[in-house]
């Protein structure tokens, strides 16, 4: 078993896909000769062919306009977008054809395709390289968003994706691309998509969060053990549909929740957890649902993007308001 | 400052006169299907309207004038290419094989008409302009990957061929020779905006030139002319050859939808002269004149096209509307456990609404 970053495991899984059925195509922007720009499709056009592994011509309407052609002809094309921030001309792709195709024909055609993206900041990037836009996504019937957090679930949920029958966003966390290493097994082995990832079993906080702030999350996990409080973590990993059961669970177990993402507050996915949880689990909660997340503002350009990024320490002084409550203010506004 | 070269082609006259030795490929029978199948595409645009205009059917693009283009392109393909059309294109998709019933469900807001039994592979109407002819392109790939001798066709309006679509289209088209056919139709009007102010390019076709595809023009009032060269495009691309455009001109006869009124734009005096270019009887007057069609074919076959529609009609509104649930089963491949919470809302608040199965419970 071989130990790989969380890129490389993306890379194994396209292999692995391209492997075991002939139907796979990949495409995108500089993803054959290349291998892409973040060398996610390294080896993979020498191994199949420049018909498989496609550089296309530079326009993201059309790599998305073509996937849905190549999708509803039965391949399984898994289309690159370079960075989240230059997915947009493909928007329209997505929300009138990709994720209706199947409902407006009645099953007749579908359109199982996946669209790939490296999303989120702290790479210092130019602008438009520091994005964390899966709310627009989520927002979206029709298609799933999946977005891993670990070498092991970006191999296994990856697989998922092109096994899927729907078609699935699938953003990988940049920032974490190159960070961890960790043993995967190219046993074409999914994981279940619709389903969150306990990664750590806790009493008195439930910190729910997903994609790259997986990573601080579980630093903050870590420390408040070091205070002597228990956190369970929760790795939401696809966004939609969501498995609301899994956090609903936990919360009924701790009766706290921090939610955390590094996309802006408003509107963002948290609020949908959240609403849920007031809706569902209002009965289970001890303190207000706090939120850690990115602020409303365009992330800074690299020279001050630190101060945009979630870290453990907000977490970390969330959850012990939470657990702290009624005692002391709690929820955003404590902030 | 002239325009590049842009090869024109025309059969048949506007005084229904052969301008040049037919192709052989237009023979009597085609000739008269095409013409019976262009009374069809006119009579069913009729009564569209007026079903329209009697609250049975939403918002309708007519399809006045532009027959010889929807039908010569239909005509044109094989059975298993693929069609992309867009939602001016019912007739297209008529003479492909979708039946009067389907047709009706589609016009009437039903998404079962899109599961036709037809041609499986044809796309349904795209609403959106232009995003269809990446699809298309794609199509045509998937075709070419797996080294089927088929080939993708993909509709256009002179206004789409503004969009972004349709150059990144071509563009990928063109670097992949894929098996692709843009076929425009041209009938002068975007809505209210005229064809002259939409592209300061002479022609439409002549788009083709950037992409390094070969482009052209064809009258689309002429059935022939639209059937000869968009079958040699779609026979080019299947051997091989690549893609192409096909300009057709033809005249939008009548408003943009029933939701519009051309008379608050559009200078009446053009448009009288513009009927006389009309497609129907151009064709008409050439098979009667060549004896290949007359008074009593004429009266048979409205008689048949009308009784054929007021069965469709009257088994349209006898129907039941899909179930309370059709809405969430055909999302995803299986509804999604997050989803089965407002399925259940759904079917509890209409479940005294009965509603066709479909096959999904």
């Amino acid at each position: 078993m071989a130990e790989v970053t969380l890129v490389g495991a993306v890379t194994l899984a396209l292999g692995r896909a391209l492997a075991d059925d002939p139907d796979v195509v990949l495409l995108g922007e500089d993803i054959g000769v290349n291998g892409g720009v973040f060398r996610a499709t390294e080896g993979l056009r020498d191994a199949f062919g420049a018909d498989r592994v496609i550089d296309t011509p530079l326009a993201e309407a059309a790599i998305a306009g073509v996937a849905v052609g190549m999708a509803a002809e039965g391949l399984r094309p898994v289309a690159e977008f370079q960075f989240m921030g230059f997915i947009y001309p493909a928007l329209d792709q997505v929300v009138s054809h990709v994720s209706r195709l199947r409902n407006r024909t009645r099953g007749r055609l579908s359109c199982p395709l996946v669209i790939r993206a490296p999303y989120g900041g702290g790479i210092h990037g130019p602008e438009h390289h520091s994005e964390s836009m899966e709310a627009l996504f989520a927002h979206i019937p029709g298609i799933r968003v999946v977005i891993p957090s670990s070498p092991a679930r970006a191999y296994g949920l990856l697989l998922a994706a092109i096994g899927s029958p729907d078609p699935v966003a699938f953003f990988e966390p940049k920032r974490l691309y190159r960070t961890v290493k960790q043993e995967v097994a190219d046993d074409g082995e999914e994981l279940p998509l619709d389903l969150c990832f306990v990664l750590r079993e806790g009493r008195d906080v439930t910190l729910v969060s997903w994609g790259a702030s997986i990573k601080e999350t579980l630093e903050a996990a870590e420390a408040l053990d070091e205070q002597g409080l228990s956190a369970e973590v929760i790795d939401v990993a696809t966004l939609t549909p969501l498995d609301m059961d899994s956090i609903l669970a936990s919360v009924e177990k701790t009766g706290r929740c921090v939610i955390v993402h590094e996309a802006p507050y408003t509107g963002g996915f948290g609020a949908e957890i959240a609403a849920r949880l007031a809706e569902r689990g209002l009965l289970s909660l001890l303190s207000p649902v706090e939120r850690v997340t990115g602020y409303d503002v365009i992330p800074p350009g690299p020279r001050t993007e630190h101060r945009y990024a979630v870290t453990a320490d907000r977490i970390t002084a969330a959850a012990r308001r939470a657990i702290a409550f009624p005692d002391e203010p709690a929820g955003q506004a404590a902030e | 400052m002239a325009g590049p070269e842009i090869p024109f082609t025309r059969y048949i006259d506007a005084e229904g006169r052969a301008v040049a030795a037919l192709p052989n490929s237009a023979g009597t029978q085609v000739l008269t299907r095409l013409y019976r199948e262009m009374v069809m595409a006119r009579r069913f645009d009729a009564k569209m309207i007026s079903l329209q205009r009697t609250g049975r059917i939403p918002t309708y693009p007519p399809t006045l004038g532009q027959e010889a283009f929807h039908i010569g392109l239909a005509h044109a393909m094989a059975e298993d290419d693929a069609l992309f059309p867009t939602y001016r294109d019912m007739p297209s998709q008529l003479a492909r094989g979708i039946t009067l019933a389907e047709a009706l469900l589609i016009l009437g807001g039903d998404e079962r008409g899109n599961d036709f039994a037809g041609p499986r592979a044809d796309f349904p109407q795209a609403i959106p302009i232009a995003t269809q002819v990446t699809h298309a392109v794609g199509a045509a790939y998937a075709m070419k990957l797996r080294g089927e001798r088929r080939a993708a066709l993909a509709i256009i309006g002179d206004g789409g061929t503004s969009k972004g679509d349709f150059y990144e289209a071509m563009n990928f088209a063109g670097v992949w020779r894929a098996p692709v056919v843009f076929a425009i139709n041209n009938n002068g009007w975007a809505i209210s905006m005229p064809r002259d102010r939409q592209s300061a390019a002479g022609t439409l076709a002549q788009k083709s030139i950037a992409a390094g595809i070969p482009g052209e023009q064809a009258d689309g009032n002429d059935a022939v002319a639209v059937y000869d060269v968009i079958g040699r495009a779609l026979a080019r691309a299947r051997d091989g050859g690549g893609p192409s455009v096909v300009e057709c001109l033809t005249h939008r006869l009548t408003d943009h939808s029933t939701a519009d009124d051309a008379s608050r734009y559009r200078d009446p005096g053009p448009l009288s002269e513009q009927w006389k270019e009309e497609p129907v009887q151009r064709l008409r007057t050439y098979l009667s004149d060549e004896g290949l069609w007359s008074k009593e074919d004429e009266e048979q076959l409205i008689a048949e096209i009308d009784s054929r529609l007021e069965e469709t009609v009257d088994g349209h509104a006898a129907s039941t509307p899909p179930p309370p649930e059709a809405m969430f089963d055909h999302l995803y491949a299986e509804v999604p456990a997050d989803l089965a919470g407002q399925r259940r809302q759904v079917m509890a608040r209409f479940a005294g609404e009965t509603g066709e199965g479909d096959g999904h419970g």
